[in-house]
């Protein structure tokens, strides 16, 4: 019972934070409405036993990819809150609001009618891969990820060297207009980037 | 009255409808990246849900992999949208006719 309440009290965690990210008109509140969902996440993690998970939902999420969105927020200005009252694109609002209730009648569908939820494998009791075997949440995923899953790790550990050196070359500024002497000295800001040196840095 | 997939399943869907909404109806592209923050999210509830279910640890090495994607994605989305704003501050999502040539 005390299972259910907490998961009451998490899934509302979670759908008010969601409905917030959607709804907030101020950038920074949509990102602090997300840091009370991936909470939420991590509390629901909690009660399926998934210590290690809810651990790192909490420190890369939380603690990581929020900043990032704080530190853009702020780099692109914090005032721009966006006026939610007027629809640019016509009909725009109704028909997202149409394919998410499909959406959502959809999956409810799929998920209620089933009498059986989830078919499939279940895990050999005591194995290694099953949750049941005696370990602890961490030496297990540990132990699968580094025998099973050890070439698709190997892959993230490139993926991840691909994405900081694309976002290090995204973002820097093109050498040649940081060599070019400050006409204007007053001027902190940037020179205007011109399509010709950017195609010269690629 | 016992917790059973189901439940976790309504809640994942619920919150990828929400956050698929999210994407089609904002036009600041951080909030629609955050939108998809919250599908992952659902998508990861599901993951562990099943995974519980069917007591494998399979579940937990998807929302692993699912996390570090999520980051990547993140990274290099975030690189873009500056690398956008640079050029055009108040940039939104409804821009995309400055794409062509």
């Amino acid at each position: 019972m005390s299972e259910v309440i907490t998961f009451i009290v998490a899934a509302a965690i979670i759908v008010i934070g969601a409905i917030g990210v959607v709804a907030s008109r101020n950038p920074v509140h949509s990102a602090l409405f997300l840091v009370q969902t991936l909470f939420g996440v991590a509390i629901i993690f909690l009660i399926q036993d998934a210590n290690f998970l809810a651990a790192v939902q909490i420190m890369v999420y939380a603690g990581a990819i929020v900043i990032l969105f704080l530190f853009v927020i702020m780099l692109l200005g914090v005032d721009k809150s966006e006026d939610l009252k007027i629809d640019p694109i016509a009909g725009q609002r109704p028909l997202a609001a149409v394919i998410g209730a499909a959406l959502l009648g959809l999956g409810l569908t799929v998920v209620l009618i089933a009498s059986d939820g989830v078919t499939g494998a279940v895990a050999v009791s005591g194995s290694d891969n099953a949750l049941d075997n005696g370990l602890s949440d961490v030496e297990r995923i540990g132990r699968v990820l580094f025998t099973d899953y050890a070439f698709a790790f190997e892959v993230t550990a490139a993926l991840l060297t691909i994405a900081v050196i694309g976002a290090v070359v995204l973002t820097r500024r093109p050498v040649a207009a940081e060599m070019l002497p400050d006409r204007n000295p007053a001027s902190l800001e940037l020179p205007p980037l011109t399509p010709a040196t950017d195609e010269e840095e690629h | 009255m016992e917790l059973t997939t189901n439940w976790y399943l309504v809640l994942s869907i619920f919150v990828f409808s929400i956050g698929a909404v999210g994407l089609m109806v904002r036009r600041n592209p951080l909030v629609m990246f955050m939108s998809v923050e919250l599908m992952l999210n659902s998508v990861n509830i599901a993951f562990v849900s099943l995974g519980t279910s069917l007591n494998d640890v399979g579940g937990q090495i998807a929302v692993f992999f699912v996390l570090v994607v999520a980051a990547v994605e993140v990274v290099v989305g975030l690189a873009l949208i500056v690398a956008i704003n640079r050029r055009h501050p108040d940039a939104t999502a409804d821009d995309l006719s400055t794409l062509r040539g």
